[in-house]
């Protein structure tokens, strides 16, 4: 069966802007010769520090970030040649919870749902449901995004990924700069997903019990290179933990600093 | 079926892009009432600097005053209304890159015809109705005599006039994709540009050589002829089918232009990770 994405050799560097112009800094490699294969229905871990190449991997898969070298294939469409077959296929949570702030979470999640043509009249009842289940108060759905607090913007976010029932959900960083309660409830949806074969995830996330918890497989990014890809029990074979692993395979401590997020 | 299934989505999306920007602009309704009156008071200065003309002396003994603040006034409001449109498209633009959700956008099944062209139309549907109420107020305050004018033949140039601007509108929301700090500002420098070659205030002959040229190649020099022959002189539709006709052609042009220019700046935006706000 064709696997939810295939990648083989990835490489993504950019260019470092500031200073003079002839004093051209060596451009930084987000992604280093990245090779992978996420079978479909699992649920897939990347963890990294912060600048390991999380967001650049899951923006090449997103077909937002056009790869230097190596290809990348989702349900078998080529991220480069065929983005039209795999936009049908995905959707993302990413870090910041981007919305248009001035409009309710019904408006964004409405807007979101005719981009996928997925409107019918059940619609405000399915994204009532869906908010439910992520515990937001069905009184926040018709009040402007900017009231909301982070948590809640997060959840409205995973909302909307859920909302066009993608086969690929992306997903970088989602619990995030979320409490703890909000948090709970976040990984609470993500483990009811693992297991479903209609939906393959990969759970990009700074956050070593969240990959061992959630995940079927992790694997270990630092400076866009793969240290590690492989269940979280044969990691942790022989009594260690995912932070010994990486120290073992990096050589320096894992800071689980989280990503910066705008307010 | 598929392809039904594919126009169906992308009608939907290209509502969802209208419906969008009207749930923005209702958030922002007394801004409106702000705006509304900013642009009244653009096109009464330039009302009153017609009727100031007499007054100072200029124009000598067949000077018309009427017709002058007739001139003056019909390049004010067209002025009003393609710059709106310029605006409105590029603020769109902006808006989704200070939001984030450009990327959204990029990443949704939605063809990019769909995306701008929603954003277009969004955008002269609000340009033509704040323009109309400028027009109702600016005809009551002037007493303007439109006995002799053909208001439908000047609405059907209009109506041709809007191709090619959505075209203009497209290559403006480029912009702001490149940049999103500087890429909105830069629509105004543009404006400015499109005012001067067009022939807005003054007849393009008073131009020097170059410029005249320039004013040559833009659609809004040929929109203005149109309809203040048709609003001065009376000039019929049929007189006006060489203008129309350009002004499509001029669109068949500037739209798939715009649009081929938009995929390079989205594929360079792609190819150096512009398009991301942060994380």
């Amino acid at each position: 069966m064709t696997p939810a994405i295939e990648a083989k050799n990835l490489t993504k560097a950019f260019r470092q802007t500031g200073g003079l112009p002839w004093k051209r800094r060596e451009p930084k490699r987000a992604v280093d010769d990245v090779s992978l294969r996420v079978e479909r229905g699992s649920v897939v871990a990347v963890l990294g520090p912060n600048g390991s190449g999380k967001s650049s991997l899951v923006r090449i898969f997103s077909t937002l970030l056009v790869p230097d070298a190596g290809w990348a294939r989702v349900f078998g469409h080529d991220v480069v040649r065929q983005p039209g077959a795999v936009r049908r296929h995905l959707n993302r949570v990413s870090v910041e919870a981007s919305f248009f702030k001035e409009m309710s979470p019904w408006e964004n999640m409405l807007y979101a749902a005719r981009l996928y043509g997925d409107v019918s009249g059940r619609l405000r009842p399915r994204v009532e449901e869906l908010l439910d289940s992520l515990g937001l108060q069905r009184d926040a759905l018709d009040r402007p995004m900017k009231q909301l607090s982070r948590g809640q913007q997060q959840k409205v976010a995973i909302a909307r990924s859920f909302l066009t029932s993608p086969s690929l959900l992306l997903m970088d960083e989602p619990t995030t700069g979320l409490d703890p309660r909000s948090k709970r409830e976040v990984q609470h949806v993500l483990r009811e997903l693992r297991g479903r074969e209609d939906v393959t995830v990969l759970l990009c996330t700074h956050d070593l019990e969240e990959a061992e918890e959630l995940a079927d497989r992790v694997m270990i990014l630092d400076q866009g290179r793969v240290l590690a890809d492989a269940p979280p029990d044969q990691l942790k074979a022989g009594g260690r933990t995912l932070e010994d692993v990486f120290f073992a395979l990096s050589g320096k401590e894992y800071e689980a600093e989280p990503e910066e997020v705008p307010a | 079926m598929i392809a039904s299934d594919s126009i169906r989505l992308q009608a939907g999306a290209l509502y969802g892009f209208i419906e969008r920007q009207k749930n923005l602009y209702k958030r922002y309704w007394a801004w409106e009432v702000v705006w509304f009156v900013y642009s009244l008071v653009g096109v009464l200065s330039i009302g009153y600097l017609a009727s100031g003309l007499e007054a100072l002396g200029g124009g000598g003994a067949h000077f018309d005053v009427r017709s002058t603040e007739l001139y003056l006034l019909a390049g004010a409001l067209l002025w009003s209304y393609l710059s709106l449109v310029f605006m409105e498209v590029a603020v769109a633009i902006a808006w989704e890159r200070w939001e984030g959700t450009i990327e959204y956008t990029f990443m949704a099944p939605v063809r990019r015809v769909t995306h701008l062209l929603g954003i277009c139309t969004f955008a002269l549907i609000y340009a033509t109705v704040r323009s109309a109420l400028v027009a109702l107020v600016v005809v009551g305050l002037f007493h303007l005599d439109l006995s002799h004018a053909d208001l439908g033949s000047a609405f059907v140039i209009l109506l041709a006039s809007t191709v090619p601007l959505v075209g203009l509108g497209i290559f403006t929301s480029i912009l702001p994709l490149l940049s999103p700090e500087k890429g909105e500002q830069m629509t105004f420098a543009v404006q400015g540009m499109i005012l001067l070659v067009s022939g807005v205030y003054y007849p393009l002959s008073v131009l020097p050589g170059p410029l005249r040229l320039l004013g040559a190649v833009s659609p809004l020099t040929y929109t203005l002829q149109g309809v203040r022959a048709c609003l001065l002189q009376g000039s019929h539709v049929a007189a006006q089918l060489p203008v129309i006709g350009l002004l499509l052609a001029m669109g068949a042009v500037l739209i798939p232009a715009g649009l081929a220019t938009f995929g390079l700046a989205e594929r360079r935006a792609k190819r150096l990770g512009l398009l991301k706000r942060s994380g």
